[in-house]
């Protein structure tokens, strides 16, 4: 590793993609016969591969988590402030995996991949996918590495629905369940902006029923605008204001002057729209959106989630963040009730912070790291 | 082992379900999780406790609970236990009644403003009380309802519970003999297990 990485940094990371001939049936009817994930992995499996622990991303994430790829990059992976040598997600302790789900577009099998029947790419084609899904490819994942039991899997937002999930569909393969900003369902709001965005997409010029591969364009305008919905809803009004308050960027209120200002919020918005239209396939924030406003966690369990966490045989963490209003802390202590009514072991936190249903992801929270850091180095892993 | 959590622990049925209100760094559950394998549930708002809480594996929940235990089923615990808190309650006899719902047994200990010292130093200086175990000034404690042995039995008889056991603790053993004659002047720290 070179040096010139910080002491707790995991340096450079190089991802490796894992390919799946074993037809996948998934939650919707369809069927993948295979598939490729894209994965990274930080810290070394112990020999009796007792240490590991699964990352589950969110709405917009993907297996770069940790570390660099290049000695130049200018950012590490999205939770690179929480993963790494004496980070809460210790890599001295823990082997962590980290990947790509189904459906994404950084490599994993996804709508921009070649559907094998066409010969095109999957676009609006690809089927719908459900978090379970997710879970049973991680599943897979899983068996590739040996490993018999995650010491813990972790997710935020809709990475906590996966990590539920895993509870309930592989009870015996979870020994700790750590769910953060996360919730059992959607609400009726959340549902709410998750359409808005994908409106803005679908109706886009550019998108082209979703085959906008084939025609060679991208609906990058209503991916964009999608984006900036949907960051509005993961920061705080509280924490906005103190970011950026009515600051300009341009223009002048001053009389006599026609030049049109821009408040600092509009660049931003617009820079971070454009920005993510770039990277990122507006058939997959489709396909994201909607595994998140399917995802019931009790559905099958007669609506009552008590009797669904009956299943689980991990202990669990969840946290919430009290600017969170996307997925507020009413929606964790749901969740803590009904592990409670079930007999779970269970440990819930209400971080005060100001970062919104993003707080997940901001670097240097006291007490957030403080919380995790105490929770991840309690767990066993030399059983 | 603190002599109240030896007393609480005589009380507490073995693999029990138990709900500990206010339990700060886990202390009494985690003895309790050792010593009669139950399963418990500790509530407490103070971060600082809920990492410790963490440390000796327990299971913590943040949650305030002058807000009420609205998310807990009538008679859902064996015990609900509450050790040093309810003289900081908003609502002493609310919090009470909230227990007695959820537990089919209570423990509440809480320390006796009648004990001799505290009267004294009322009658003599004319100030409010500050020792060993009570170390704050009346305008920065979190004691904000102290009572006396006496007036918890009476609160126990207005809201209609039995008293099922009454234990009193004191600090100096030559207290041992006091204590047992005039535990309301004696006895620095008082432990019931009611029901209703």
């Amino acid at each position: 590793m070179p040096d010139n990485f910080a002491q707790d940094s995991v340096g450079l990371v190089t991802p490796q993609t894992f390919h799946f001939d074993e037809p996948l049936i998934l939650a919707c009817g369809r069927t993948l016969q295979s598939y490729d994930l894209i994965v990274e992995t930080y810290g070394e499996l112990n020999p009796q591969k007792t240490n590991a622990v699964l990352i589950c991303h969110a709405l917009s994430g993907h297996h770069h988590a940790a570390g660099f790829h290049h000695a130049d990059d200018k950012k590490p992976g999205w939770w690179d402030a929480y993963i790494g040598p004496g980070k809460p997600l210790d890599t001295n302790k823990f082997f962590i995996v980290s990947l790509n789900n189904l459906g994404g577009c950084h490599g994993s099998t996804g709508p921009t991949s070649i559907d094998p029947d066409s010969g095109k790419p999957y676009g609006a084609n690809f089927p719908n996918l459900r978090v379970r899904d997710w879970v049973h490819s991680q599943a897979r994942l899983m068996e590739r590495f040996g490993i018999k039991q995650w010491a813990a899997v972790v997710g935020g937002s809709l990475g906590g629905m996966q990590a539920m999930r895993w509870s309930l569909e592989y009870p015996d393969r979870v020994r700790h369940c750590v769910v953060i900003a996360s919730a059992m369902k959607l609400t009726a709001q959340n549902i709410a902006f998750n359409e808005t965005a994908r409106r803005a997409i679908m109706t886009d010029h550019n998108y082209n029923d979703g085959d906008y591969l084939q025609h060679q364009t991208l609906p990058q305008e209503g991916l964009s605008i999608a984006r900036m919905i949907g960051h509005i809803t993961y920061l705080s009004d509280d924490g906005m204001g103190q970011k950026f308050g009515r600051e300009l960027r341009s223009g002048s209120f001053a009389q006599g002057i026609e030049e049109p200002v821009e408040f600092q919020i509009q660049s931003y918005l617009r820079y971070q729209g454009e920005n993510f239209s770039k990277s990122f396939d507006a058939n997959t924030y489709i396909l994201m959106t909607r595994a998140l406003d399917y995802f019931d966690l009790a559905r099958e369990y007669n609506d009552d989630a008590a009797q669904a966490f009956r299943q689980a045989q991990s202990k669990f963490l969840v946290i919430s963040f009290t600017s969170d209003w996307r997925f507020a802390p009413e929606r964790s202590r749901e969740i803590i009730n009904a592990l409670m009514k079930a007999d779970r072991d269970v440990v819930y936190a209400e971080i005060e912070s100001p970062y919104g249903h993003d707080a997940f992801l901001v670097p240097q929270q006291v007490r957030y790291w403080d919380l995790l850091t105490t929770y991840m180095q309690k767990i066993e892993v030399s059983c | 082992m603190r002599i109240d959590h030896l007393m609480v622990e005589q009380w507490i049925q073995q693999n029990s379900r138990v709900l500990d209100l206010g339990c700060g760094d886990g202390t009494l559950l985690s003895h309790l999780q050792a010593n009669k394998n139950v399963h418990g549930y500790g509530l407490d708002i103070n971060a600082e406790n809920i990492v410790r809480c963490v440390e000796n594996g327990v299971n913590v929940i943040e949650q305030n609970i002058e807000e009420g235990l609205y998310n807990f089923d009538d008679q859902s615990f064996d015990t609900v236990i509450m050790s040093q808190t309810l003289q900081t309650m908003h609502n002493p006899d609310k919090v009470l009644e909230e227990m007695l719902r959820v537990g089919k047994q209570c423990i509440v200990t809480f320390p006796n403003f009648g004990h001799w010292k505290a009267r004294f130093h009322l009658a003599l200086n004319g100030r409010m009380p500050v020792s060993d175990i009570l170390p704050y000034e009346w305008y920065n404690t979190p004691n904000i309802h102290f009572c006396t042995f006496r007036d918890f039995e009476v609160l126990c008889e207005a809201l209609k519970l039995k008293v099922l056991n009454r234990e009193v603790i004191a600090t100096q053993s030559s207290g041992a003999f006091l204590r047992s004659v005039w535990p309301n002047l004696f006895g620095e720290t008082a432990l019931y297990r009611v029901t209703k």
